[in-house]
């Protein structure tokens, strides 16, 4: 049974009105439990949560520290190109909007790695728009002579793939795949995905799957938040992420919790996810899924990011660029989004070490 | 306890019992000290995360030379993996003592007996001083020793849980009828916990938890360095017998025998 057949049987479930009953004393009761299921999660995600978000980071913080202790991996994305296939409302990359595309030669490749690599950068997460041609299988793989040269660990966020792909790509020293599925719900997932592939909203779902079938020791996904009502969205992303330690126990999960940056398109996000809800959505994962890793991106300002290291978040982008080539040229072409938090590695370092928290460089290396 | 009380690992002599483990410290200063306080002669670091690189993350050079450095093969998901990190670390100059970590399952971090007996058979071969760490199983625990197995590591708990000796009953019977040094590797999340290993007659304990995440670790560092102490020295000092009758040094009916 694939993930999606859990979400059939949630898709008529009345979630919303269910998050609008909860009491305060239901919340008192679930904080006083030491391991809490997916009732108690979504319960956790509720308004009457809100109240209780102190105890719950403090619950939250106590846990990662027993888990992953006071570290924290810091990592960059490279950018290989940004064609694509697709028209997704929400992003710079869709295929509707003009400008000049890109896609690394092999030397460009090496350009970016070297600079990623003296920041003192060992994991990496290749990135592109979704387009199998620009970066297909065999790009990557060539890209991979080069950049296992300079990085402990390469991962990639790109157009999903069939298992036997991955495996090739398992092979060439690629470790892991992060998969946003963007929006759980597959009506409104329908609605803002209007032509390409990725419209196969079933295909999306059971990527991490795939990746993880494949032999990818980490799996990372996401709802990108805006698209629709946060704790749903939350819920779900939770589930998922259950779903995927349950079913691939030697699979690494990570979730992510992205909110809808400003692009180049015109698309308003559906709901504005809050600070303090950004911060109820981390806290309740934590606690549900207390092994699991959590990504934190520089698509948060750097004060926020500071506020939400002890509360969960065990990896973090930092010094990152959106754009193909914006190490080595900054500026030169249309990045996927706005980054908000701009301090340099070194920077998000001295300020985790002010923090009693150790950056954690390389936690895994090519072998 | 006296002078002669050792541990003999690899042909190396211990004379102290508690093996440290280096991840999860906040600060790397914190965790110099903490080594320094738990008077440890073994500190164990997992080889992802060495980065010779770096000078500031090596934590390799922060480790005393006196001290035995056991890399770990944290990470590995499967016997190939752990071999291929052993390998690495002695070409790295690591020595070639390892501590085999083969955890295929990512959510309760439960190691794979099986995979870890396939990596201690072919590392023993290659001349390594293999020291697996295992779930607590007697007959797995047999068979390690038979691949060339210099000590076995049962766990208290799962790793990191701090939940301490929840696998008692299994140590107690490798400790029993294992012919290497027994020691007790993760879950001990107490100092007395640690001294209950010790009483139990384990040879040694491995922890890291409990001392990086505690409120102030060089403390809780030398608090277990007292604690394995008081434990082995129980231990062999003998415990009187113990009866569900009441065995008063005085008694009051004997005269009516």
């Amino acid at each position: 049974m694939s993930f999606y057949d859990k979400l059939q049987h949630l898709k008529g479930l009345p979630i919303a009105d269910h998050l609008a009953s909860i009491s305060p004393s239901e919340i008192e009761t679930i904080l006083t439990k030491s391991r809490i299921d997916e009732h108690d999660f979504l319960k956790l995600l509720s308004p009457a949560a809100e109240a209780y978000l102190e105890v719950m980071a403090q619950k939250a913080h106590q846990l990662t520290v027993q888990h992953f202790g006071k570290t924290m991996l810091l990592f960059q994305p490279l950018y290989l190109s940004d064609y694509c296939v697709n028209i997704c409302k929400y992003c710079s990359f869709s295929v509707d909007n003009s400008f000049p595309r890109r896609r690394l030669t092999m030397d460009e490749v090496r350009k970016e790695a070297e600079i990623i690599s003296d920041r003192g950068i060992q994991h990496i997460i290749l990135l592109s728009g979704e387009s199998r041609n620009h970066s297909s299988v065999a790009y990557l793989i060539e890209s991979m002579s080069i950049l296992k040269d300079y990085f402990a660990s390469i991962s990639i966020e790109i157009q999903p793939m069939d298992t036997l792909d991955y495996q090739k790509l398992v092979k060439a020293g690629i470790d892991g795949v992060t998969v946003y599925q963007e929006v759980y719900d597959e009506k409104v997932y329908s609605e803002i995905h209007t032509a390409g592939p990725k419209r196969d909203f079933r295909y999306r779902l059971q990527t991490p799957e795939r990746a993880a079938a494949a032999g990818m020791r980490t799996v990372n996904i996401g709802a990108l938040l805006g698209l629709d009502e946060w704790r749903k969205e939350c819920f779900i992303t939770g589930l998922h992420a259950a779903y995927l330690q349950q079913t691939f126990p030697e699979t690494e999960v990570s979730v992510s919790f992205p909110r809808l940056r400003p692009h180049a398109g015109s698309y308003k996000p559906k709901v504005m996810i809050t600070d303090k809800h950004l911060v109820q959505a981390i806290v309740a994962a934590r606690l549900f899924l207390p092994r699991a890793g959590i990504t934190l991106s520089t698509r948060e300002r750097a004060t926020l990011r500071n506020n939400l290291i002890p509360l969960g978040v065990t990896k973090m982008s930092a010094e990152s660029s959106t754009v193909v080539g914006g190490y080595s040229e900054p500026d030169v072409t249309q990045s996927q989004f706005d980054i908000s938090d701009e301090r340099s590695v070194k920077e998000v370092k001295e300020h985790l070490q002010q923090a009693n928290y150790s950056p954690v460089m390389k936690d895994w290396q090519l072998i | 306890m006296t002078n002669e009380d050792t541990l003999i690992i690899g042909g190396k002599k211990l004379k102290n019992r508690l093996f440290l483990g280096t991840g999860k410290y906040g600060d790397h200063r914190v965790m110099e000290e903490a080594i320094k306080h738990a008077a440890t002669q073994v500190v164990t670091v997992a080889m992802r995360r060495v980065n010779f690189e770096n000078e500031e993350e090596d934590i390799v050079r922060l480790i005393p030379d006196n001290i035995i450095l056991m890399p770990n093969t944290s990470g590995a998901r499967t016997a190939e993996e752990a071999i291929r990190i052993a390998r690495l670390a002695r070409a790295s100059g690591l020595g070639n003592w390892v501590k085999i970590e083969v955890i295929s399952d990512q959510k309760y971090l439960l190691p794979d007996n099986q995979e870890t007996l396939k990596a201690t058979d072919t590392l023993v071969k290659e001349g390594f001083v293999v020291l697996p760490y295992m779930s607590p199983d007697l007959m797995a625990g047999k068979r390690m020793i038979e691949a060339g197995a210099e000590v076995v590591m049962p766990l208290g708990s799962p790793i990191g849980s701090n939940r301490g000796l929840r696998m008692k009953e299994m140590i107690q019977m490798m400790i029993d009828e294992l012919s290497v040094p027994i020691i007790v590797d993760a879950g001990i999340g107490k100092p007395s916990e640690a001294a209950e290993a010790m009483e139990m007659g384990a040879d040694a304990v491995l922890v890291n938890t409990a001392i990086a995440t505690a409120g102030d670790p060089v403390q809780m560092a030398r608090a277990f360095d007292l604690a394995v102490k008081a434990g082995r020295i129980s231990y062999l000092s003998g415990f009187g017998s113990t009866s569900l009758k009441a065995q008063a040094s005085s008694p009051l009916t004997g005269f009516l025998d």
